[in-house]
C-alpha cells in the first residue's frame, strides 16, 4: 500500500496544475518531518525544480537539500536552474540560489560551489555576501582540499564592513581556519566597533573568537597582581626572577619593568562588549561574561555579576545554570546577591544542588550564620538527594570556617538520630572527615557513632564508622575492641567495603591492644581469607604478614604501627567547580570538563605583547632603527568659516549680509545646535576614551611612505610627540553608511536625534580598503618634479577632527622619490586669508625608516583646518629648498553626512525652499544609470549620507556643514530618456551652487 | 553548529525530525530516553547529554522535549537560547505550542525551521522576518488555503532582512493605530515560618502589542527610573539613550514583543500583599494531623488580590485530607500527594480559610518535614515597585496613535515556610 500512496504522489507532480503538485510537495514535506523515507520520490520531485510557482519551488529546494546525497546523479539533474539563479537580478534570488546550492553536498560540484561562492563574495549585495559566508563551511565540510581557497574568500569577506556579514563571515573563519588568527589583525577594531549592531547570534560567536585572539594578542592585566594575589609564594619567585633579571642590562626585561597600560586595543574591546550584558539573549549575556573573565583586569570582572544573576533568576533557567555554573566559583563576585540563591522546594533538584554548590562558596566568616540557619531549613527537606548535599555542604563550611567548626559539628551530630538513614549515613561521611581535624577533643561523638554500628546499614556509613575507630582507637579504648567482635560476628554479611575496614581496624587494634584482640583479629583474618572477592583475600594475606610477628616475617614488621597509625592529613573537601579553569567559560567543554571536538584552546597571554601596530590597516614596516631624522613642523591659522563661507570666489573678507545670515541662522536654531554640539563632544570623549589612557602609545604612528617611483620608496616612522595629535587615529573603523544598513541605527543609538550629524561613525578612511569605494580621490601639492623628488599630495579622509568638530581634517602624505634621505622637512608659518583658523599643532619628530620599496597605503596624520574653501599657503622646506604650496579643498568635503528618515527630509526640504533651492537640469550618461554608480558618483563628491527614499528613479542625500551645521539636501530625480534633475536645498547658497556644479560634473564624467 | 532537532513528547514518541546537515540517524535519541529514564521527573533531564559522537542538548517546554544534536564545541547557551527561540516562535505563529499544533501544521513548522538556521548557524530567528517569508495560519487563510489550493509561503520576496531596522517589517499598515504597554510585575520571595520575609526580589517585564503604521519611532519614560537596577533589551532598545537619560527610544516591531525585562533593585523594601497564617501539626502517637490555613491581604496599596492559588506537597506518610475551606474549591491527590485550593478573590472582610484533618499513615511516625505552601496571586492595576511609566511619544509618523498602559503583579515563586 505504501508504494500505491507514492505513486499516487507521483502521479500528483506530474499533473499541470500547480495545486495539485503543491498538496503532493506538502504531503512528501510532511513524510520528511516525521522521519519517513521518502527519497523513492527522487526523479518525480526533482523534474518540478523549475516549476514557475514559487511555493512549489519552495517545498522542492527543502526536499532537495534533504535527499541529494543520497540520490547524486539524479539531483545534478537541478544543477543549472541553481546557477541561472545565481546570475538572477533580484538579490533575494541570488542567495537563495546559492543557499540551495550550497547544502546539496554533492562532491561532483565542489568546483561549481567554489567558483559560485567565490563570485557571490563580491556581489554587490550585503545580503548575498552574507549567504556567500554561510556557505564557506558547507563546502569546506565536503572538500577540506578547498581550504587555501576559501580562506581566501574569508579574508575578502572578513574586510567587509556591514554588519550583516560580520557574524556569518567569522563563523566561517571559526570553522575553517580558527587558526588564522592574522587575518583578523586587519579587522580588529572594525569587528568591535561593529559588534552591537551585528544580530545576536553573530555577537556570541565574534566575542567568542576575540577573546581568544585578545589572548594571543595583549598583556595579562593582572599580571602584577596574579603573582601577589593569587600565590603569595609564586609572587616571591617571580620577583627573585624579576632580580636577576635586572642584573643583565636586558632591553627586554625594562620593559617589563614598566607598570603596566592596557592596549588601546585591549580596553576597545572590553568596552565595546560592555553594552551587551544588557542583551535579552542569554547567549550573548555568557559570551560576554566569559570575555570580562578571560580578558578584563580583576577590578571589572565584578561587572557579569549581575548579568548572571539575571539568567539564574530567569524562569527557564535549567539550561542557564548549568552553563554558568563555573563563573559562579568566582570569589566575592556574588556575595551582594547571596539571597538569590536560597532554595525553594519547587526547584529542580539539580538546580537545588547548584545553588548550594554557590551558597557554600560564598560562605564566609561574616555571613556563615545566615546561611547556616538557611541550610537548616534544607536538612528538613522531602528531596532526600538534596538533604544529602546540604549535609556535605555544611562539612565543606565547617572545614572551611573554623570558627563554626564545633556548631557544625554539634549539628551533624544531631542528625545521627535522624530517621532517614540516608541523611544519617551522609552525616557519618561527613563527622568522619571532620573529625579528623581535630579527633582527641571528640571522643564523645566518636562513642556515640560506634553505638550506631547496631542501626546503621548503608556501607559507606558503616565503613566510615569503622575506620574512625580503628584510627582513634587509643581515644576509645573500650569499646573499640567490643566493636571489632561485633563486626567479626557480622562479618560475612557485610559489603566489601566494610570488609575491608573491618581488617583495617582489626589491624590496627592488634598493633595498639593485642591482649584484648589477638583472638579476634586472628579470626577476622581467617575469614577474609577465605572470602569470595579476591581484594579482601590480598589484603588479609598482606596484613598478617605485616602485623603478625613470625620467624620469617620481613624488617617491615618492626614498622607496621608506624604504617597503620601514622598522622593522616584531614581531607580537603572540595567545590566541585574546581579543576576546570583551563576551559573557556561558557562553552560545551567547559560543562562536561571535557574537551569537545573542535573545541579552540584558549592560549595563555603572551609574556610579551606582539607588535599592536599589526592592527593599524596600514602593512608594519621594517627595521628602521639608525637614520637621520626628519623634521616637520606646521602651524597654520584660518579664517573664521562661518564669514568665509560665503564668499568663496573672492578670497576677500566675509560680507555683511553672511554676517547677518548666520546671526538669524543662530536665533533660530541656536539652543538646539548647542545642544547637539555638546552631544557631539561627549561622543567624542566616549571614543577616545582609552586612547588618553595612554597617550603615548596612541600619539606613535608607524607610517610608510609610498613612492611612486618602483625601488625607490623610503620607509618612514613618524614619531608625533604632540598630543593634539593623539585624535589622528592611525586607525578608523571601517564603516560605510552605504554599505551598512544598520549603520544608522547605531547611530540613532548614540544620541537618537535624527538632525545629528554622526561623523564619529563615518570614518570613510577606510574606503581606500573598500572594494566599493576604491578610489580615494587625492590632490597633489607638490609634484615630484617641482619638489625634487620629494611629492605630497592630500586627501580629505573624511574622519571627524576630535579637539574641535568643526573642523575638517585633511590627511597629508609626503613620498621621497630620491635616492637619499630628505632631513628636516618642516612645514612654516603659512600665509592665511584673514579670518581663516588653523587647529594648531606642535612640532612633529620624524624618523625616517630604511628603504622599502614596496606600495603601502599613505595615511599620514594630516593638516587639521576649519572647514571653508579659501586659499591658504604652505611653505615646506627641506633643507635647501622652500616650496609654496596651497590646498583649496573641493565643497563637497566641507560637510558631514546626516541621518535623517524620508518624512524628516521631506519636512526639512518643504523649509528650505525658494532662494535657498538650486536646481539643474542634467543628462546622465549610459555608464552613469545604475542606482549603485549614481550613489558612488555623488558620494564620492560630497560627504553625504544617503536618505531612504519610496520612489525608484529618486535619490535623497543629507549633510551638514561642519562649521555651522546648516543642512544640505540633495535630490536626484531620474527622468525618462536619461535625463535628470538635481535640486539642492540648502540656507548657505554658495555651497549649494558649488555643490550643483560639482555634482553635475562628477555625474558627467 | 546545531545539527539535527527532534522533539519528543512526554511518552518518548519523537514526532518531528529536521537536519541542517546531513541526516543524523534518530537512534542518537536513545541516549536521551536513557538520561530521561534516570532523572525521573521531566525537569530533572540533564539539559547537556554527551554521546560518543554527538552531544544531545534539550530543552522542556509545554510538555515538550525539543533536543538539539550538536557535534562540535559550541557554546551550550546558544543553542539552549536557539530552542526557547523555536519555542517562542512557534507559541507567536500559532498561539499555543503543542504537540497537536505542530502535528496540524507540520509543513509550516518545517518550513519556518529551515529558514531559521543555514548549516546550523541562525539565519532568521526575528519573528518578524520569518512572518514575511512564510505566513502563519489563520482560520480564514486555511479555508481560502484549501479551496484555492495555496500554501503559507509568503508571494512576494521579504525584504525585512535587508531594511534598516532587521526587526521591523515595511509596508506595515493598520486603520486603528494603537500601542499597548503591559508593565508585569513578579515579586520572587520566601517568607519563613514566624512570616517574616527571608529573601524577596521584584522581577519585572513590560511586554508590548504595537500596531502602528510605517516606522514609528518611540520614546517611554519613567517616572521613578532609578528603581530599575538591572535590565534587558529587546535589540530595538537604544543603548546609549538609555545609558544616558534613562529613557527608552526605539523602532518597534511590529505585534507583541517584549520590550524590556527588569529588575528592581536590591535596596528597595519589597511590600508582600499577601500572609499566610498556617498551623499544621502531627502528633507522633495519633494517626490524625491537624491542618489549618488563613490567607489574607497585607500591603496591597488598596486593591484587591485575586486569582489566589494555594499548592502544597505533603508529606509522603499523609494519606488523606478531610477540609473544608471557607471559599473555593480545594483537591487532595493522595498520589502525588498535592494539595492545591484555588482560592479566588480574597475578601478582607472574610479571610478565605481552609481547616480540617489530615490521616497518616498508622504506625509510622511523625514525618519531620513540614510541607511548604506555594502562593499565585494577581493584583491588577499595580506594580509593586511603583514604577510609573510618565509618557509615550512618538516621532517619525503623523498619526495620533491610541496608547494604553496596563499595570499587573503577579505572585512569581512564591513561598511560604512552615
Amino acid at each position: 500500500p505504501v508504494t500505491c500512496r507514492h505513486d499516487d504522489l507521483k502521479e500528483m507532480l506530474d499533473s499541470n496544475k500547480d495545486s495539485l503538485k503543491l498538496e503532493a510537495m506538502k504531503r512528501i514535506v510532511a513524510m520528511i518531518a516525521r522521519g519517513k523515507n521518502a527519497s523513492d520520490l527522487f526523479p518525480a520531485v526533482v523534474k518540478n525544480v523549475a516549476c514557475k510557482n514559487i511555493e512549489v519551488k519552495k517545498l522542492v529546494y527543502v526536499y532537495l537539500v534533504r535527499y541529494a546525497e543520497e540520490q547524486q546523479d539524479l539531483a545534478l539533474l537541478s544543477i543549472s536552474t541553481f546557477q541561472r539563479g545565481l546570475k538572477d537580478p533580484n538579490q533575494l534570488i541570488r542567495a537563495s540560489a546559492l543557499r540551495v546550492l550550497s547544502s546539496i553536498r554533492v562532491p561532483i560540484i565542489v568546483p561549481i560551489m567554489m567558483l559560485a561562492i567565490k563570485e557571490a563574495a563580491s556581489d554587490m549585495s550585503p545580503y548575498v555576501r552574507k549567504t556567500a559566508a554561510h556557505a564557506i563551511p558547507k563546502l569546506y565540510s565536503l572538500d577540506s582540499d578547498q581550504k587555501d581557497q576559501l580562506i581566501e574568500v574569508i579574508e575578502k569577506l572578513l574586510a567587509d564592513k556591514t554588519t550583516l556579514v560580520a557574524g556569518s563571515v567569522v563563523m566561517a573563519f571559526e570553522e575553517v581556519c580558527p587558526e588564522r588568527i592574522d587575518l583578523i589583525h586587519k579587522n580588529y577594531r572594525k569587528l568591535c566597533n561593529l559588534l552591537i549592531d551585528v544580530e545576536e547570534w553573530g555577537q556570541v560567536v565574534i566575542i567568542n573568537m576575540l577573546t581568544r585572539y585578545a589572548r594571543t594578542q595583549f598583556l595579562s592585566p593582572n599580571q602584577n597582581e596574579s603573582l601577589l594575589e593569587e600565590n603569595p609564594e609564586k609572587a616571591f619567585y617571580g620577583s627573585d626572577e624579576e632580580d636577576s633579571k635586572d642584573d643583565k642590562p636586558d632591553a627586554a626585561s625594562l620593559v617589563k619593568r614598566k607598570p603596566y597600560v592596557m592596549d588601546p586595543d585591549h580596553r576597545l574591546l572590553l568596552r565595546n562588549t560592555k553594552p551587551l550584558l544588557q542583551s535579552r539573549n542569554a547567549a550573548v549575556v555568557m559570551a560576554v561574561a566569559q570575555l570580562y573573565f578571560h580578558l578584563a583586569p580583576k577590578a571589572e570582572v565584578g561587572v557579569i555579576a549581575k548579568a548572571l544573576v539575571r539568567l539564574l533568576r530567569s524562569h527557564r533557567s535549567q539550561g542557564n545554570w548549568a552553563a554558568a555554573k563555573a563563573a559562579l566559583s568566582v570569589q566575592g563576585m556574588f556575595e551582594p546577591y547571596l539571597k538569590s540563591f536560597y532554595i525553594r522546594s519547587t526547584d529542580p533538584t539539580q538546580i537545588k544542588i547548584l545553588k548550594l554548590e554557590v551558597l557554600t562558596n560564598l560562605a564566609n566568616e561574616t555571613n556563615i550564620s545566615t546561611i547556616l540557619r538557611e541550610f537548616q531549613t534544607y536538612i528538613r527537606s522531602m528531596d532526600k538527594d538534596f538533604v544529602a548535599a546540604t549535609i556535605q555542604a555544611i562539612g565543606r563550611c565547617a572545614t572551611n570556617i573554623g570558627k563554626v567548626r564545633d556548631t557544625c559539628l554539634n549539628g551533624l551530630v544531631q542528625l545521627l538520630s535522624n530517621r532517614d538513614e540516608l541523611v544519617v549515613a551522609e552525616s557519618v561521611v561527613v563527622i568522619k572527615k571532620l573529625l579528623q581535624m581535630q579527633p582527641s577533643q571528640h571522643s564523645e561523638i566518636i562513642k556515640h557513632m560506634a553505638k550506631l554500628t547496631d542501626n546503621i546499614q548503608v556501607p559507606m556509613a558503616r565503613a566510615s564508622i569503622l575506620w574512625l575507630i580503628g584510627e582513634y582507637c587509643e581515644h576509645v579504648p573500650k569499646i573499640a575492641p567490643d566493636v571489632l567482635r561485633k563486626m567479626s560476628k557480622s562479618f560475612t554479611g557485610e559489603e566489601d567495603i566494610v570488609k575491608l575496614q573491618v581488617i583495617n581496624l582489626a589491624a590496627k587494634l592488634y598493633l595498639t591492644n593485642s591482649k584484648q584482640s589477638k583472638l579476634l583479629t586472628q579470626y577476622v583474618l581467617n575469614l577474609a581469607k577465605y572470602d569470595q572477592n579476591y581484594d579482601i583475600r590480598d589484603r588479609a594475606r598482606f596484613i598478617r604478614q605485616l602485623i603478625v610477628p613470625t620467624e620469617k616475617s620481613g624488617a617491615l614488621n618492626k614498622y607496621a604501627k608506624k604504617l597503620f597509625l601514622a598522622q593522616k592529613p584531614a581531607p580537603i573537601l572540595e567545590s566541585s567547580f574546581k579543576d576546570r579553569d583551563h576551559f573557556q567559560l561558557g562553552s560545551l567543554s567547559h560543562l562536561l570538563n571535557a574537551k569537545a571536538v573542535g573545541y579552540q584552546e584558549l592560549p595563555d597571554w603572551p609574556d610579551e605583547a606582539p607588535d599592536p601596530s599589526v592592527r593599524n590597516v596600514e602593512v608594519p614596516y621594517g627595521a628602521w632603527q639608525g637614520l637621520p631624522t626628519l623634521r616637520f613642523s606646521l602651524s597654520l591659522s584660518f579664517p573664521d568659516p562661518e564669514s568665509v563661507s560665503e564668499s568663496e570666489s573672492e578670497s576677500s573678507s566675509s560680507s555683511s549680509e553672511s554676517g547677518s545670515d548666520s546671526g538669524s541662522r543662530g536665533e533660530e536654531s541656536g539652543d538646539q545646535s548647542e545642544e547637539e554640539e555638546e552631544e557631539k563632544k561627549k561622543k567624542k570623549k566616549g571614543k577616545e576614551g582609552p586612547r588618553k589612557v595612554c597617550p603615548e602609545s596612541a600619539g606613535r604612528y608607524h607610517r610608510h611612505w609610498r613612492g611612486e617611483g618602483a625601488g625607490s620608496a623610503t620607509s618612514w616612522e613618524l614619531r608625533n610627540t604632540s598630543r593634539d595629535m593623539g585624535g589622528l587615529q592611525p586607525i578608523s573603523p571601517c564603516l560605510d553608511s552605504f554599505t551598512s544598513p544598520a549603520l544608522e541605527r547605531r547611530d540613532q543609538l548614540i544620541t537618537s536625534q535624527p538632525q545629528h550629524v554622526p561623523t564619529a561613525f563615518l570614518p570613510p578612511s577606510a574606503q581606500m580598503l573598500s572594494p566599493v569605494f576604491s578610489t580615494m580621490k587625492t590632490y597633489e601639492l607638490l609634484h615630484r618634479m617641482a619638489g625634487e623628488g620629494l611629492s605630497v599630495e592630500y586627501y580629505f579622509n573624511r574622519q571627524p577632527f576630535p579637539p574641535d568638530p568643526h573642523m575638517v581634517a585633511v590627511q597629508i602624505q609626503f613620498s621621497n622619490n630620491t635616492e637619499s634621505e630628505v632631513k628636516n622637512l618642516r612645514v612654516s608659518e603659512p600665509k592665511l586669508v584673514s579670518g581663516m583658523r588653523i587647529q594648531e599643532f606642535q612640532e612633529i619628530a620624524l624618523m625616517p625608516g630604511s628603504m622599502v620599496g614596496i606600495d603601502t597605503c599613505p595615511q599620514l596624520p594630516g593638516v587639521n583646518w576649519a572647514g571653508s574653501f579659501s586659499l591658504w599657503h604652505v611653505s615646506s622646506s627641506t633643507h635647501s629648498r622652500q616650496f609654496y604650496v596651497s590646498i583649496q579643498p573641493p565643497v563637497g568635503e566641507l560637510m558631514a553626512p546626516v541621518f535623517m528618515s524620508e518624512n524628516e527630509f521631506k519636512k526639512e526640504q518643504s523649509k528650505l525652499t525658494g532662494m535657498s533651492e538650486i536646481t539643474e537640469k542634467l543628462t546622465l550618461l549610459d555608464k552613469c544609470q545604475s542606482d549603485h554608480t549614481i550613489v558612488q558618483r555623488v558620494t564620492a563628491a560630497a560627504n553625504v549620507s544617503r536618505v531612504p527614499c519610496g520612489a525608484d528613479n529618486e535619490y535623497r542625500f543629507a549633510a551638514k556643514t561642519v562649521t555651522s551645521g546648516s543642512l544640505i539636501l540633495i535630490t536626484l530625480e531620474q527622468k525618462e530618456a536619461a535625463r535628470a534633475h538635481l535640486t539642492v536645498n540648502s540656507e548657505k547658497m554658495v555651497i549649494g551652487t558649488m555643490l550643483v556644479q560639482d555634482i553635475s560634473q562628477a555625474l558627467a564624467q | 553548529m546545531i545539527h539535527s532537532l527532534f522533539l519528543i513528547n512526554s511518552s518518548g514518541d519523537i514526532f518531528l525530525e529536521k537536519h541542517w546537515k546531513s541526516v543524523v540517524s534518530r537512534s542518537v535519541c536513545d541516549y536521551f530516553f536513557e538520561a530521561q529514564e534516570r532523572a525521573t521527573e521531566a525537569e530533572n533531564v540533564p539539559p547537556v547529554i554527551p554521546t560518543p559522537h554527538h552531544y544531545l542538548l534539550n530543552v522542556y517546554r509545554h510538555k515538550i522535549f525539543f533536543v538539539a544534536v550538536i557535534q562540535t564545541e559550541v557554546p551550550p547557551l546558544f543553542v539552549i537560547e536557539f530552542l526557547h527561540r523555536v519555542v517562542d516562535t512557534f507559541q507567536d505563529y500559532f498561539g499555543v505550542c503543542s504537540e497537536v499544533v505542530i502535528k496540524d501544521n507540520v509543513v509550516v513548522v518545517y518550513e519556518v525551521l529551515e529558514e531559521m538556521l543555514d548549516n546550523g548557524f541562525p539565519l532568521a530567528t526575528e519573528s518578524n522576518i520569518l512572518k514575511e517569508l512564510i505566513k502563519p495560519p489563520t482560520i480564514l487563510r486555511t479555508v481560502v488555503n484549501t479551496i484555492t489550493g495555496s500554501t503559507n509561503v509568503g508571494d512576494q520576496l521579504p525584504t525585512g532582512q535587508l531594511s534598516v531596522v532587521p526587526w521591523r517589517r515595511t509596508g506595515v499598515k493598520y486603520t486603528n493605530n494603537e500601542a499597548y504597554f503591559d508593565v508585569i510585575e513578579e515579586i520572587d520571595a520566601i517568607i519563613d515560618k514566624s512570616g517574616s520575609t527571608i529573601t524577596a526580589e521584584i522581577q519585572g517585564v513590560i511586554d508590548a502589542c504595537v500596531k502602528l503604521t510605517g516606522m514609528p519611532d518611540l520614546t517611554l519614560s519613567f517616572m521613578n527610573p532609578r528603581l530599575l537596577d538591572d535590565v534587558s533589551f529587546h535589540p530595538c532598545v537604544r543603548f546609549k539613550r538609555w545609558e544616558s537619560e534613562r529613557i527608552l527610544s526605539f523602532i518597534p516591531p511590529d505585534g507583541n514583543f517584549r520590550l524590556l525585562s527588569y529588575h528592581v533593585s536590591a535596596q528597595n523594601l519589597v511590600a508582600i500583599p499577601v500572609y499566610v497564617k498556617q498551623n499544621i501539626s502531627f502528633r507522633d502517637s495519633s494517626s490524625l494531623g491537624r491542618f489549618e490555613i488563613t490567607v489574607g491581604p497585607k500591603q496591597t496599596m488598596g486593591k484587591t488580590v485575586e486569582g489566589v492559588m494555594v499548592t502544597s506537597q505533603m508529606p509522603k506518610g499523609v494519606l488523606n485530607m478531610s477540609l473544608t475551606p471557607s471559599q473555593g474549591m480545594h483537591t487532595f491527590d493522595p498520589v502525588t500527594k498535592l494539595l492545591s485550593w484555588d482560592v479566588g478573590k480574597i475578601n478582607p472582610q472574610k479571610l478565605p480559610n481552609l481547616k480540617g484533618t489530615m490521616s497518616l499513615q498508622a504506625g509510622t511516625s511523625k514525618p519531620d518535614e513540614n510541607p511548604t505552601i506555594n502562593l499565585q496571586f494577581k493584583i491588577q492595576q499595580l506594580a509593586i515597585s511603583g514604577l510609573k511609566v510618565n509618557r509615550l511619544d512618538m516621532y517619525g509618523e503623523k498619526y495620533k496613535p491610541f496608547k494604553g498602559i496596563k499595570y499587573m503583579t503577579k505572585a512569581g515563586k512564591f513561598q511560604v515556610r512552615t
